[in-house]
């Protein structure tokens, strides 16, 4: 049993505590928004935001998510896009789309901790495997969604 | 417990999963209504009445545009509705996408012609015959105004969904007219627009699926959820070739919310009712595999059997001239041996399939790149006449080749079937890349002969290679050579006094498929590598030796001329930063690319990469860009560190650690540039970006470092510290 909040619904779930979160919100919670990529903390399709923070949910029990704050796509967007995800739209980010999800929460969290990221702030802080290669795209979202923040 | 499943019921539980179907654009110009959902699959349902199989029109003015493609990221259901657009002359912003039905080509004398998506030609295939469609479909509205009205069809005109006759001042909606229009056949059909006169085809466009991917809506096919549904993980061979002997399943079947274990095509299934429980499981499942007799082969033996092939038997793979005779000839001789190994796809989603089997009906939800072939292999593994099969295609998280052939889907039908209730197969990582279908492993040996002025007497390139055509085991290798094995070959560019191109096609227990370019992946990596190496025999600039090979290939020189400006060929760079060259045709596209690589402390980075394409005409110029940046980083991949090894007959890669992929570290910028010929040239765009890429590092490095490389991966070069 594990009570957490996701996209600031309360919600308990009776899984065994060591279900990663990523299994417990897509194949439990139907929010399916989330990917699993890898399943081994590698490629970040998984991201979501725990109390503030971008974490692979494929490498996070449900229950260490007990009592916190989970945010997922979903959620991001739920009251109107996203400055990130606008910023995505205009950039034509995505190709795919498979690992989107995760790169803009990546990128969420990344800019909630760095408002104005450097390229090289970017190379270090987005380390999610996109096999389409969206990675110039998503550079210049990024650069545009800290613009369009500030205004 | 049974289910009775519709497929409307489906759409209601994805709403309430998904919360909303659909997720307008929210940009400006031609997307800024259009829509496409984020379940893209086609309706079996009539909903309006049709103008022709590919367009639809609502009472309402809506406009369906039905898309016989797979969109996998490189923008086709935008690229492909703008064609149909362009002759419908419909109300831009009440355009909705949805993939055409591939049971419907099936029963309804293939209306969709072929629904496959592969070889970049999905407008280069469809574009005259979409065209036609909506000409077709907007002179048969036009056609039941007049009959409506009483006037002459050419008096009247038909734009923004309307049709009006400016003589009498009378208009009619397309939503009124379409009811009348399905029922006519014109005696004629309506010439197409020629380039001059295209308003949408070539002005760039927002993708209709970006909004959906940007907010988590898309729905791919490893989210899809059905009620009852079990969720299955498999464990295939190890081995290829070899089989299942026994498991232990006592050892699982009491564990939590586990349904079955389950013997399957290649291996073994467990089924639970939630994929972690499954996989979990799985794992503690003890199996007894007979790995048969491919478990003593590793990748060194297969080196030194590519390489020994070499020296035949060899077919004729084409060419012209004299060979032995220039061969022979007294001047400079260059030969070089290059190699590259298997190559995994790795999709960012991994292979996966939801199937629901009924004695009499089969329902599949997955992306696949070829649904004609899914219906096949679904009917096949569920014993159910194809007829009766229906997929409902999803988004596709990358294709790249690996979702033309869809293994997981028989999975998924036995499973369903064994259970008697819907089954999602869903491949692990390790599962995707240890039971892929590779680009196949090959050793070329590329030999020139100069004349005293350093052109080329003759060339001979030997392809000891794998055979597509037989591990598929579609239809047969005629003569000894398949056109995947010397396609950038048989059709080398660069004048020369003789062509010779000679194979040997070599199968191991390894499959080999189609992947991201195909045979052009490793013989660009040859022939641009080995051009460089030969202008410098003759002491020559790679662009200028180039240039005088190429002069009776102005389509080639254009490009070329424009790579060697836009790059700055010839400017000074910093120290550690090299540049190379590489120019290759394939899918009826050239692609010249420039690469400026540092090496530091032996580390390689591509710093910038400058493409200049001709693929004769654009649709859409923003997703034609993003597949050139998404194609150089595809092959950068490769070029930097992809490599797939066996030993004990095993693939020894299985996760993003060992098969890496680059990162946003990792990526260059990209510049992309279109030389446009126009004309009759409707080239490609999906692959023809990833050949040039490998040889255009590797002579960079050459360039900066003295090192030739004639082996990919990099990472296994010694470049120093
Ligand atoms: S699925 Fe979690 S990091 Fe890849
Ligand atoms: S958009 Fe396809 S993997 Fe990133």
């Amino acid at each position: 049993m594990a009570a957490f909040i996701v996209n600031g619904r309360r919600t308990t779930l009776d899984v065994e505590a060591d279900m990663p979160l990523l299994w417990a919100l897509r194949d439990e919670l139907a929010l399916v928004g989330t990917k699993f990529g890898c399943g081994a903390g590698l490629c970040g399709a998984c991201t979501v935001v725990i109390d503030g923070e971008a974490v692979r949910s494929c490498q996070t029990p449900v229950g260490a998510v007990e009592g916190k704050t989970v945010l997922t796509i979903e959620g991001l967007g739920e009251s109107g896009l996203h400055a990130v995800q606008k910023a995505w739209i205009e950039a034509d980010a995505p190709q795919c789309g498979y690992c989107q999800s995760g790169q803009i929460m990546a990128a969420f969290a990344l800019l909630a901790g760095n408002p104005n990221p450097t390229d090289a702030d970017i190379d270090d802080g987005m380390t999610n495997i996109c096999r389409c290669g969206t990675y110039p795209r998503m550079r210049a979202a990024i650069h545009r969604a800290a613009a369009l923040i500030k205004t | 417990m049974t289910i009775a499943l519709s497929r409307r019921a489906f759409v209601r539980a994805g709403l309430t999963a998904a919360g909303g179907l659909a997720v307008a654009a929210l940009v400006p110009g031609f997307a800024a209504a259009a829509i496409a959902s984020g379940e893209p699959w086609g309706s079996d349902a009539a909903f309006g009445p049709e103008v022709g199989p590919f367009v639809v029109v609502g009472p309402d003015n809506s406009i369906t545009l039905r898309i016989a493609k797979a969109e996998m990221g490189q923008g086709v259901l935008t690229a492909l509705a703008m064609i149909l657009a362009e002759e419908l002359m419909c109300d831009a912003s009440k355009v909705r996408v949805e993939y055409a039905s591939a049971h419907r080509n099936l029963v309804d004398g293939n209306v969709y012609q072929s629904m496959g998506t592969g070889g970049s030609s999905s407008v280069r295939r469809s574009r005259v015959f979409l065209q036609q469609a909506g000409a077709s479909a907007r002179e048969r509205l036009i056609a039941a105004a007049a009959a409506q009205w009483g006037a002459a069809a050419e008096a009247c005109v038909a734009s923004g969904g309307v049709v009006r006759h400016e003589a009498s001042g009378r208009a009619a909606t397309y939503g009124e007219l379409a009811g009348a229009a399905a029922r006519i056949t014109l005696p004629t059909e309506p010439a197409i627009k020629t380039p001059d006169r295209f308003a949408l085809i070539g002005s760039p466009l927002k993708r209709f699926d970006t909004p959906l991917k940007a907010t988590g809506a898309a729905r791919f096919g490893i989210d899809v959820k059905l009620p009852g549904m079990a969720y299955a993980a498999v464990a295939n061979c190890p081995v290829f070739g070899g089989r299942l002997r026994s498991c232990d399943a006592s050892k699982v079947t009491a564990r939590r919310g586990v349904l079955a274990v389950l013997p399957v095509t290649n291996g073994v299934a467990v089924a639970a009712d939630n994929f972690w429980r499954a996989k979990e499981a799985l794992a503690a499942l003890p199996i007894d595999w007979d790995f048969g007799p491919a478990a003593s082969t590793d990748s060194a033996q297969f080196r030194a059997e590519y390489r020994a092939a070499l020296d035949g038997p060899l077919a004729d793979g084409g060419g012209h001239g004299d060979i032995a005779a220039a061969l022979a000839s007294p001047g400079k001789r260059v030969e070089a041996l290059y190699e590259v190994p298997y190559l995994a796809h790795a999709p960012m989603e991994p292979l996966n399939a939801t199937a629901h089997w009924t004695a009499d009906r089969i329902d599949v939800w997955m992306g696949t790149q070829f649904p004609e072939q899914a219906i096949q292999l679904a009917a096949q593994a569920g014993g159910v006449d194809p007829a009766k099969v229906t997929v409902h295609n999803c988004y596709l998280g990358g294709g790249f080749g690996r979702r033309a052939v869809n293994d997981e889907l028989t999975q998924a039908v036995e499973i369903s079937k064994a259970l008697g209730r819907p089954a999602k197969v869903v491949w692990t990582r390790e599962e995707d890349i240890r039971s892929d279908r590779y680009r196949p492993q090959a050793a070329l040996r590329m030999r020139a002969a100069l004349n005293g002025d350093g052109a080329p007497a003759g060339f001979e390139f030997t392809t000891a290679v794998g055979s597509i055509t037989r591990s598929l085991g579609w239809g047969k290798v005629e003569n000894g050579v398949e056109r995947q094995a010397v396609e950038g070959l048989a059709n080398c560019p660069y004048r020369a006094g003789a062509l010779k191109v000679l194979v040997n096609l070599r199968n191991t227990h390894v499959p080999v498929m189609f992947w991201r370019s195909v045979g052009s992946s490793q013989n660009a990596f040859a022939l641009e590598s080995f051009i460089d190496e030969v202008a410098h025999a003759a002491g020559r600039d790679p662009v200028e030796y180039r240039r005088a090979l190429l002069a009776d290939r102005p389509d080639f020189l254009a490009v070329l001329d424009a790579l060697a400006e836009r790059s700055g060929w010839g400017k000074p760079l910093p120290k550690d930063v090299g540049r190379g060259i590489a120019i290759h045709e394939s899918f009826g596209t050239i692609v010249g690319e420039v690469a400026e690589v540092s090496v530091r402390s032996g580390e390689v980075k591509v710093e910038r990469v400058v493409a200049c394409v001709d693929c004769g005409h654009l649709v859409n110029p923003l997703t034609a860009a993003m597949q050139i940046e998404s194609a150089v980083l595809y092959g950068l991949t490769a070029a930097l560190f992809g490599e797939i090894t066996i030993r004990d007959g095993r693939v020894e890669q299985g996760n993003f650690d060992s098969y890496p992929i680059a990162r946003m570290a990792d990526a260059p910028r990209i510049e992309t540039h279109f030389v446009l010929s126009g004309g009759d040239k409707w080239g490609g765009l999906g692959e023809p970006g990833t050949p040039p890429i490998a040889p255009a590092i590797a002579n960079a490095i050459f360039a900066l470092t003295g090192k030739r490389i004639r082996a990919l991966p990099l990472k296994n070069a010694a470049l120093g510290a």
